[in-house]
């Protein structure tokens, strides 16, 4: 259901409130083109990369696999396909780290390479400009297409709902607010024909009009590759638009604000503004699915921070091991401390680097002493406000954290608990040092439980309730029919009552008009 | 040869201020206030901070080790030591010493530990140490030095440390001399005495605004409380609440009978206005949370100053205007609650 008013997209600038302005460390990243690091002897590919539930293996230990061939299908459709990143042999499926940002382990497809890296038969659309739009999206599928910006949606879901809501705008989200990643920033600048093009598949698979590549103020030089790019492809319907680099400018939502000064209503989508937000590098991926026929198995990632000797970004193969990435790089420093996947605002720090790359892992992050906070003694909350200041959801996160800790789940959610995007602004100031957005992640999942269980204690109670009423209902229905057979019953008796009645009043009359020696005698006759 | 890490929460950047530090930089704004308020009165303010400091310290240790907490981190968080400078920052610097003491037990043991300690307290613990120690000891609450340009002696260390610890007041200050009625004082006693307001400002202890040397100190107080703005410490909104509520009450008042009503500059600069505004009633512990319930927070703080300074017992009535508003805070805080994003 689209909202009446027109939304117009990237025409203004608006500001989201709260947010930060970072210090950016984008810059050390960008010094190599991109490349490929080596094939690693082995690749661990985990089975769930995405948002939903995980794939399911369809292979066995000794198969051969072709590079491309489907390894995980998603037979719930809720989930996404995982394929085989290189050619080789399948020594292993079996639980192990798969850098969730959990900690758990999972189930992973393990694969000996075999170094020839040889392409399953591949079978990309013919015409994309011609092509049904709904295989253009099958294609998608397929090819087990995931948001790559971080939060790991399957796209085919996503693009699928938004066509049947009918939006307008694509708006293909170029601004890595983060600090220090740069993936898909080199992405924009390398191959910028590639982001324009996909950019327009995948308005066509979308159904939008037009669309909005949006890039952050300091990409001077992406601004004019891109728009060469689109002038070259002759397309007029794809705008590119700066936008100033306040952290959380690449979330979803505070993009959307960005552009059309529009909030995504509380429960509802983008799409029900008529926008469609993509990641950029999700974009190629898309258009790598459809005009090539490739499924996901590989991504862009910065390989950066002080604790690595040669910053710069790859495009690697999902299950590459993390140690094997940082080696690429020239290793670790002395002083690496902390290996993180993602930013460090919304990261998640790995416990060891023997777990592989993911569809998720945007940035490998290795951060020494100086860069990460000393873990502190938590004081308790002062109230100083700065939390709220800086929240983009314009939420009151020092009142939540105090509901949430108190176990007042309810109250937490009657304060919009939902609308927290996790993205850690608050903690960053938080001069008490509370994980504040720890706090919110552990009280979204504990309200989801909750919620999920009173559900069920519903419909239970339904349940017992309509199984109480079919028996009161038997029950009522019983009775009705005692009370009228007792009814029956009773007339009856009153009818018997009336007949000995009217015999004894007969009689009376009989006796009456009777001579009494009659009466004897009939008397006695009857007797 | 796989390594193993720490692992950490996000977010993995250099840690942000601290409650220490941030309490470190109220006390670095209070310096300009302090020091011209000593230049005027004396090195007893300086004296009546480091004992309200010490005996706050004190019972906060002991607070803590009552309540079987730690006492690191929170010894050294700065907040006891705020408190007891804003609470010496409101007493006569002559004051003897164990009204610090009784102040700081009020403040740190009954308005803060008692509550919950650091973060909990619903009263701000300086304006509760301050308003018993006026209650119950009114006399030694009053005893106000004159202002230097127009005083007979302004007391050195000496005569001051004496003042304090014995009571044996300085020649040739007497108790007469000491128990100078404030500007405030004055203006209050004056109209209730049916005089008008010029001429009751006619009295040297007046200076172009407010009381003489007050109105400096007031600037004082005011350049820290800036500083403090711009460095995000606090926000704005308590401030110019207070200050602005103030004014546009008084306007009308002063316009329509400037006998009886002081004009509104006079109101700003007088009794513990500025210090209150940019440094009390902006407490955030005690205060409100969300920018327009610091409007309003302020602005309440600003008329209950008002109506007890012209209808009330008190000459001034910064200190219960914070406590009252700090009782309605929770309510306020609840029905202005921002907007939250997609609502
Ligand atoms: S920033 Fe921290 S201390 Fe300040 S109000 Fe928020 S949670 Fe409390
Ligand atoms: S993590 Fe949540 S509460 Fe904290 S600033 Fe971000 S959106 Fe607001």
């Amino acid at each position: 259901m689209i909202d009446e008013s027109k939304v117009v997209v990237g025409e203004h600038l608006h500001r989201f409130p709260g947010g930060l302005r970072l210090r950016h460390n984008k810059r050390v990243a960008c010094r190599h083109a991109v490349a490929r690091p080596a094939l690693p002897t082995q690749l661990a590919v985990p089975m769930l990369q995405q948002a939903g539930p995980p794939a399911e293996p369809v292979v066995d230990v000794g198969d051969t696999v072709l590079k491309g061939q489907l390894i995980g299908a998603d037979p719930s459709g809720l989930g996404a396909r995982v394929h085989a990143p290189t050619s080789g042999t399948i020594v292993a499926v079996d639980d192990g780290p798969i850098s969730h940002v959990t900690g758990q382990p999972g189930m992973r497809v393990v694969i000996d390479t075999d170094g020839r890296d040889q392409w399953t038969t591949l079978d990309p659309v013919d015409d994309w400009r011609t092509e049904d739009p709904a295989t253009l999206r099958a294609h998608i599928d397929m090819a087990g297409v995931v948001g790559l910006g971080g939060a790991v949606f399957p796209t085919f879901r996503k693009v699928d709902g938004a066509h049947a809501a009918g939006i307008h705008t694509l708006i293909v989200n170029g601004a890595e607010c983060e600090p220090w990643i740069a993936c898909d920033e080199m992405l924009m600048r390398e191959h910028p024909r590639r982001v324009v093009t996909g950019t327009r598949v995948l308005m066509r698979a979308s159904g939008a009009d037009e669309a909005v590549i949006a890039i952050e103020d300091q990409m001077g030089a992406v601004q004019s590759a891109l728009e060469q790019a689109a002038a070259e492809l002759g397309d007029n319907q794809v705008r590119i638009v700066r936008i100033p680099t306040i952290y959380p400018e690449g979330g979803e939502r505070q993009l959307i604000q960005t552009l059309t000064g529009r909030e995504v209503p509380a429960g509802g989508l983008p799409q029900d503004l008529g926008v469609l937000v993509q990641n950029v590098a999700t974009v190629e991926a898309a258009r790598a699915a459809i005009i090539e026929g490739k499924p996901m198995i590989e991504r862009h990632v910065t390989v950066t921070g002080d604790g690595v000797a040669e910053p710069r970004n790859w495009l690697a193969l999902l299950g590459t091991p993390v140690a094997h990435l940082v080696a690429a790089s020239g290793g670790y420093t002395s002083a690496a401390q902390r290996l993180v996947i993602g930013g460090p605002m919304m990261g998640y720090a790995l416990g060891r680097d023997d777990a592989p790359l993911v569809k998720a892992g945007n940035c490998i992050l290795v951060l020494t002493e100086n860069n990460v906070r000393p873990t502190q003694p938590e004081m308790p909350c002062i109230r100083c406000g700065e939390c709220s200041r800086v929240c983009p959801a314009r939420l009151m996160p020092q009142e939540l954290q105090f509901f949430i800790r108190s176990g007042q789940l309810d109250a937490a959610t009657d304060i919009s608990l939902e609308a927290c995007i996790e993205c850690g602004c608050c903690d960053f100031v938080c001069p008490s040092h509370i994980p504040l957005a720890e706090w919110f992640r552990h009280g979204k999942a504990e309200a989801r439980h909750l919620a999920r269980e009173r559900a069920f204690a519903d419909h239970s109670r339904e349940r017992h309730q309509a199984r109480e009423a079919r028996l009161a209902e038997a029950r009522a229905e019983k009775e009705a029919r005692m009370a009228r057979r007792k009814e029956k019953l009773g007339n009856d008796a009153e009818r018997k009552r009336q007949v000995a009645r009217a015999i004894e009043r007969a009689r009376a009359a009989k006796e009456k008009s009777s001579t009494p020696d009659t009466t004897e005698k009939d008397k006695g006759g009857e007797s | 040869m796989n390594r193993v890490f720490p692992t950490g929460t996000a977010p993995h950047l250099p840690a942000p201020p601290t409650v220490a530090g941030v309490m470190g930089q109220v006390l670095l704004a209070l310096i300009p206030g302090i020091a011209t308020y000593t230049w005027f009165f004396g090195p007893g303010v300086l004296v009546q901070i480091l004992l309200a400091s010490g005996f706050a310290l004190v019972f906060e240790a002991l607070a803590l080790r009552w309540r079987g907490r730690p006492l690191q981190p929170f010894i050294s968080d700065g907040s006891a030591v705020v408190t007891a400078v804003l609470f010496a920052l409101c007493i006569p610097p002559l004051a003897p010493w164990w009204v610090a003491a009784i102040g700081m037990a009020f403040a740190i043991g009954l308005a803060k530990h008692l509550y919950g300690g650091l973060g909990q307290n619903p009263f701000n613990p300086a304006m509760v140490g301050y308003v018993v120690a006026l209650i119950c000891i009114p006399a030694a609450m009053t005893q106000w030095l004159a202002p230097r340009e127009i005083a007979e002696l302004v007391p050195g260390l000496a005569a001051t440390l004496q003042a304090i610890f014995t009571g044996a007041l300085p020649e040739p200050l007497t108790v007469d001399a000491v128990t100078r009625a404030t500007p405030l004082d004055s203006l209050k006693t004056g109209v209730e005495a049916g005089r008008f307001v010029i001429e009751i400002r006619q009295s040297p202890i007046f200076g172009d605004f407010g009381g003489r040397g007050w109105e400096w100190i007031a600037n004082a107080y005011a350049l820290g409380g800036l500083w403090l703005v711009y460095r995000r410490i606090i926000t704005w909104h308590v401030p110019v609440a207070v200050i602005g509520s103030v004014m546009a009450l008084s306007l009308p008042a002063w316009l329509l009978d400037p006998g009886a009503n002081p004009e509104p500059l006079q109101h700003v600069f007088s009794g513990g206005l500025v210090l209150g505004a940019f440094f009390i009633a902006t407490d955030p512990v005690s205060g409100c949370a969300s920018p327009r319930g610091r409007l309003i927070f302020g602005a309440g703080v600003g008329i209950i100053t008002l109506v007890i300074r012209r209808w009330g017992g008190y000459p001034d009535g910064v200190a219960f205007g914070v406590l009252l508003m700090n009782m309605a805070a929770p309510l306020i805080d609840r029905y202005t609650r921002p907007r939250v994003y997609g609502r």
